[in-house]
C-alpha cells in the first residue's frame, strides 16, 4: 500500500515539477505562447487541457487490453478529440467571453504533443490509477505554466491581474508584452531561470555529497 | 524507447482493427452529439442575449426590438434568416414607436474580418451608436476600437451623408468626421469604411423615414 501510494505521488509530482511539460520537456508550444497574454485565458486554456489530458488518459488505460497496437494512434486521437469537443461546447456555454478569446486554440488542443505523448508513454503501459495521477501531474505543471506566463504578460503588458488594475494610471503599459514577442521573451527567460535553477540545485547536491564523503 | 510498439508481425485480423476504430468512433460520434444537444439551448439564449444588448446599446432609447429582412424589395419583419439574407434589427421605444435600424457589418481589419452592429437614424441621417461583434485586431493596439471609450463614444450623433470621414487625432471639424486612434490608423480606418460600405448597401433598401415597419408582436421575453 505504501508503495502504491508513493509511486502515485511519484507519478504525480514528477509532472508538475521535475518533468514539467512546458518548462524541462518543452511541449505544447503553441497554446503556451498564443493564450498566454492574460491570467484568466491562461487559466481557461489550462483547466481545459487538464480536463482533456485526465480524461482521455483515464480511458486509454481503462480500454488499453482491447486496442490492437496497429490502431493505437488513431484511437487515442478519437478519445482526446471527443474530450476536446466536450471541453469546446462546455465552454461556448458556460463562459462565452473567455470562449471568443481562446477561438480556434480550444479544439487545437488536439493537436498538442503533450497530450498524445503522455498516453502513448504512460497511460497505455500502466494501470488507471497511476495513469490519472500521472495526467493530473502533467496537467497541473501545464496549468502552472500557462498561469505563470499569463499572469507576467498581463502584469507588464496591461498593468493588471485577471483586468483588476494594479499600479494605477501613472503605469504605462509595456504593449509587447501581450503581443507575440512578448510570449517568446516571457517564455525563454523563464526557461533561463529554470535551466540555472537546475544546474545550481545539482552542483549543491554534489558538494553536499562530496561534503559526506570526505567527513564519513 | 520505441521496441515496444514495433510493428506486430503477429497477424490481428484486420477485421478487429475496423471494428475497434468503429465502435470507438459510434462512442465518440454519440458523446459529441449529447453535448451538442446539451449545449444548444443555453448557447442560443447567450447569443441572442449579447445582440439585444449590442442593439439596445446602438440605438439610445430603445426598449424593443424585432429582426427584419429584406425579402423581394422589400423590409419585412421576420424571426428566420434564409441563408443569403442578411438582417437588420429596428428599434422601438416603450410606445412601440419606431426609433431606429441597428444595422450588422462587416470588413477586412487589420487581422482579420472585424464584424460590427451600428445603430442608425433615417430621419436625421445619424448614426448613434458602434459596437463591435467580433475582432482580432491586436491587444493593445487595434482592439482599442472597441476598448477605447472616446473612440466608441465618437460614434454616438455621427452624420453619415455623404460619408464618414476619418481623420487624424485632433483634426475633427465637421458633423461627419471622427478622430482615429494613435496606434490603432488602420484598424479604426476598416471600423469607419465597414459603416460607409454597408450604409451604400442599406440606404437604397431601406424604406422612407416614417413609413418603417411598425412592431408586429409583442415579445415575450425582455
Amino acid at each position: 500500500m505504501a508503495k502504491q501510494q508513493s509511486e502515485s505521488y511519484e507519478a504525480f509530482i514528477r509532472g508538475i515539477w521535475r518533468d514539467n511539460p512546458v518548462f524541462v520537456q518543452v511541449l505544447g508550444m503553441c497554446p503556451m505562447l498564443a493564450v498566454t497574454n492574460s491570467a484568466i485565458n491562461a487559466l481557461a486554456m489550462g483547466t481545459a487541457t487538464f480536463f482533456v489530458l485526465v480524461g482521455s488518459s483515464f480511458l486509454v488505460a481503462s480500454f488499453k487490453q482491447w486496442i490492437p497496437k496497429q490502431v493505437r494512434i488513431s484511437s487515442f486521437i478519437i478519445i482526446i478529440a471527443t474530450f476536446v469537443t466536450v471541453a469546446d461546447y462546455s465552454l461556448l456555454a458556460l463562459v462565452p467571453k473567455v470562449h471568443k478569446e481562446l477561438g480556434a486554440f480550444i479544439p487545437l488542443i488536439v493537436a498538442n504533443c503533450m497530450i498524445l505523448g503522455r498516453q502513448e508513454a504512460f497511460a497505455s503501459r500502466n494501470t488507471v490509477r497511476l495513469a490519472v495521477m500521472d495526467a493530473m501531474g502533467t496537467a497541473g505543471g501545464f496549468m502552472f505554466a500557462l498561469f505563470s506566463l499569463g499572469a507576467i504578460r498581463e502584469i507588464l503588458g496591461e498593468g493588471a491581474l485577471f483586468g483588476v488594475n494594479l499600479f494605477g494610471a501613472s503605469f504605462e503599459p509595456w504593449v509587447i508584452m501581450i503581443l507575440p514577442p512578448g510570449g517568446f521573451l516571457t517564455l525563454g527567460l523563464i526557461l533561463l531561470f529554470f535551466n540555472w535553477f537546475t544546474v545550481k540545485k545539482n552542483e549543491f547536491i554534489d558538494q553536499v555529497a562530496a561534503a559526506e564523503r570526505s567527513g564519513v | 524507447m520505441n521496441q515496444d510498439h514495433a510493428p506486430d508481425t503477429s497477424a490481428v485480423k484486420s477485421s478487429r482493427l475496423v471494428a475497434t476504430l468503429a465502435i470507438a468512433g459510434l462512442i465518440s460520434g454519440i458523446a459529441i452529439i449529447g453535448i451538442y444537444e446539451v449545449t444548444l439551448p443555453t448557447i442560443t439564449i447567450n447569443k441572442a442575449r449579447e445582440l439585444r444588448a449590442a442593439v439596445f446599446k446602438v440605438i439610445p432609447g430603445v426598449t424593443r426590438m424585432q429582426k427584419l429582412v429584406y425579402r423581394s424589395g422589400e423590409l419585412v419583419p421576420s424571426a428566420e434568416t434564409e441563408r443569403d439574407e442578411q438582417p437588420v434589427y429596428a428599434g422601438y421605444d416603450d410606445a412601440g414607436i419606431f426609433v431606429g435600424y441597428a444595422i450588422p457589418g462587416e470588413g477586412p481589419g487589420f487581422q482579420d474580418t472585424i464584424g460590427i452592429l451600428y445603430g442608425y437614424r433615417p430621419e436625421q441621417q445619424l448614426v448613434t451608436g458602434m459596437e463591435v461583434l467580433e475582432s482580432r485586431e491586436t491587444p493593445g493596439l487595434g482592439d482599442k476600437i472597441f476598448k477605447d471609450a472616446e473612440f466608441v463614444g465618437s460614434f454616438r450623433e455621427l452624420a453619415i451623408e455623404p460619408e464618414i470621414v476619418a481623420v487624424k487625432r485632433g483634426k475633427k471639424s465637421g458633423p461627419n468626421e471622427i478622430d482615429t486612434i494613435t496606434g490603432a490608423t488602420i484598424s479604426s480606418k476598416a471600423v469607419v469604411r465597414i459603416i460607409n460600405e454597408t450604409h451604400e448597401t442599406w440606404s437604397a433598401r431601406l424604406p422612407p423615414p416614417g413609413s418603417e415597419p411598425a412592431m408586429t408582436e409583442p415579445e415575450q421575453e425582455r
